[in-house]
């Protein structure tokens, strides 16, 4: 089986580049699964049913979305293998600019949309600086001249990844991003001692787990203090 | 490319000024470390800092290095000149094989895509975008200059076959028209900016009915004026040379002029359309039935006759549009004559 990891900012089109883009493996005869995780809501395992897909979903309530698909990705896998589908594709909400469900041999696609300003590539750290694909939606809105600048600005912070423009209304190139997810030479029965591309920060603080009191004295763990001065 | 992270900044971006869009892009402040090698800069990197901007030396050593390499093949090479695309027969939906040997389509042609919704318009233009090599629904084969074409025109950013002409036409950058123009020119490494920035906001003013200034915001450009603008900075930056139109609409723009500014701009333009008159601009018309390429039309000197007239109606019937929008009261049928 094939997991394929798709992340990027919320409402960019992530789950019509997904539904679009399965319509043609379908096609290739190949069973897809859909995995879902989010913060705290999604109708997004709605869709997938709709669209005859199987799919789980996750909600990582307090915590960093990405935090909580690194802890359960593994199961999840698993329940994919033991179904015995062909591509396993994860939907993460890319909420948080620091972390990236990827993971070192497993593809990786992000999605970002061109209604997000030209310096959106600048400030989306390894969730688009890491992918091997990068889709761009919503070209169908934007001026050819911003498709090319946005573009450019995509390939400065990535120059190593495919770039792609995909209308997740109309499906147009996603028939294309349908040829390059599946690989059978990323095959995987396991994701045991598979590796995340990069480090995820260690933002445990007391607040994280729950403390509500202000006060140097409540301040445990990861603590940071920005400097101040007079 | 040996050991660039052994060169100094300031050595690099003097060999590669392309390197300092990078750096900044990236979140990298060089001011003060130009005399650094690269090692040397991230070296001095501590731990709180290459979380918090989530800096991978490695990665960015790699796409430093491929950063360079696609540059300079971009900047090094002439300008890739499509004299002509071949299309190969496919097959239609039902699996029959399409009925033709192969169809030429020349630097300078206008060629429409007439059909009904869902026939295959946009697969066909789909098909020549992927350069498709048998490997799409239809089974088609697309050739550049009589040859099976680079893998570059399918994944290089800056080498697209296609440009296309939104059928929306709206701006969302806030800019000035001159400033807006510029940002595309500077993604496009363009030598004498200035120079080809006041050609394209000419050739937008004569196209568009009412002129408009560079200092003009964008957002403020009325639908006419924002299609011009679109059309010649498409006609003159776009690099790519295959330029497909879903449709020009007929709101304040005159579509032979844009038409004719494209085509002098030696590209190939492919436009899907449903409007006789733009149908009828063009030099040859493929229709598309049930998925396949059914028939290839080339319009006929009666047909160029018709089109003269169907463009005195079409102009009568604006010239009513624009009465009705002033509030004029209609009482004849006029003969614009
Ligand atoms: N015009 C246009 N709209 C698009 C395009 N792609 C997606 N949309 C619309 O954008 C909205 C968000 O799309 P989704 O696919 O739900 O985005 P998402 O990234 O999955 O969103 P979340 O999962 O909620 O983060 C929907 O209304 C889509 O119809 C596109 O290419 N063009
Ligand atoms: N030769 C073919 N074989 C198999 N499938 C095809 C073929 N041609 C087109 N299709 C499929 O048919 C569907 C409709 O085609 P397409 O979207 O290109 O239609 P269209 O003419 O652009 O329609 P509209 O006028 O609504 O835009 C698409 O899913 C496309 O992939
Ligand atoms: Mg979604
Ligand atoms: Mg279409
Ligand atoms: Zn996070
Ligand atoms: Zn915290």
């Amino acid at each position: 089986m094939n997991l394929v990891t798709v992340s990027g900012p919320p409402s960019s089109g992530k789950t019509s580049v997904i539904l679009k883009t399965i319509d043609s493996l379908k096609k290739q005869g190949l069973k897809i699964a859909v995995a879902k995780f989010d913060c705290l809501y999604t109708d997004d395992d709605i869709l997938y049913e709709k669209a005859g897909i199987p799919v789980k979903k996750g909600l990582s309530g307090a915590l960093c979305p990405d935090h909580y698909f690194v802890s359960n990705v593994e199961e999840i896998t698993n329940w994919a293998l033991k179904n015995k589908f062909d591509i396993l594709i994860s939907e993460s909400a890319g909420l948080c600019n620091r972390c990236s469900p990827y993971i070192k041999g497993i593809k990786a696609v992000c999605v970002i949309d061109n209604l997000s300003g030209i310096n959106t590539p600048k400030k989306i750290g390894p969730m688009l600086k890491t992918a091997d694909i990068v889709v761009i939606t919503k070209g169908d809105i934007v001026s050819q001249a911003e498709r090319e600048v946005f573009a450019s600005r995509v390939n400065t912070v990535n120059p190593s990844a495919i770039i792609m423009h995909i209308n997740g209304l109309t499906g147009q190139g996603s028939f294309e991003l349908s040829t390059l997810l599946y690989d059978e030479a990323l095959n995987i029965d396991s994701l045991k001692g598979m590796e995340l591309r990069f480090p995820m920060p260690a933002a445990l603080c007391s607040y994280c787990l729950g403390e509500t009191r202000i006060g140097e004295s409540y301040q445990m763990g990861n603590v940071r203090k920005m400097k101040v001065e007079d | 490319m040996a050991a660039i992270n052994n060169r100094k900044i300031s050595d690099l971006i003097f060999e590669f000024p392309f390197l300092a869009s990078f750096f900044s892009d990236n979140g990298l402040d060089i001011t003060g470390k130009e005399e650094l090698t690269l090692a040397e800069y991230f070296a001095g990197f501590d731990e709180d800092e290459i979380e918090d901007k989530a800096i991978d030396v490695d990665n960015l050593m790699f796409q430093i290095g491929e950063f360079i390499k696609q540059m300079i093949a971009f900047l090094g090479k002439e300008d890739d000149v499509v004299k002509t695309v071949t299309i190969l027969p496919g097959h239609d939906k039902s699996g029959n094989p399409e009925k033709f040997d192969d169809l030429v389509i020349r630097q300078g042609e206008i060629i429409c895509i007439v059909g009904p919704t869902g026939s295959g318009k946009s697969r066909l233009l789909g098909d020549i975008e992927w350069v498709a090599q048998g490997d799409t629904p239809t089974g088609r084969s697309v050739l550049v200059n009589d040859q099976v074409p680079d893998k570059k025109w399918r994944f290089s950013s800056a080498d697209k076959l296609v440009a296309q002409l939104s059928q929306n036409m709206n701006f969302v950058m806030d800019l000035s028209v001159y400033d807006f123009v510029e940002l595309h020119a500077e993604s496009r490494m363009v030598q004498n900016r200035e120079q080809v920035i006041k050609r394209i906001i000419n050739k937008a003013n004569s196209l568009a009915g009412e002129p408009f200034t560079p200092e003009t915001p964008i957002t403020s450009l009325s639908g006419g004026q924002s299609r011009a603008l679109m059309i010649a900075d498409t006609a003159i930056l776009s690099k790519s040379p295959i330029i497909l139109i879903d449709e020009i609409e007929n709101a304040g723009i005159d579509r032979k002029r844009a038409l004719g500014l494209l085509i002098s701009e030696d590209k190939i333009v492919l436009m899907a359309t449903h409007d006789p008159v733009l149908a009828l601009m063009g030099d040859r018309r493929i229709v598309i039935k049930n998925g396949g390429i059914h028939k290839v039309i080339e319009t006929t000197d009666e047909e160029r006759k018709i089109l003269s007239t169907l463009e005195d109606m079409d102009r009568i019937f604006l010239a009513y549009r624009t009465k009705l929008r002033q509030g004029d009261i209609i009482t004849k049928i006029e003969n614009t004559q």
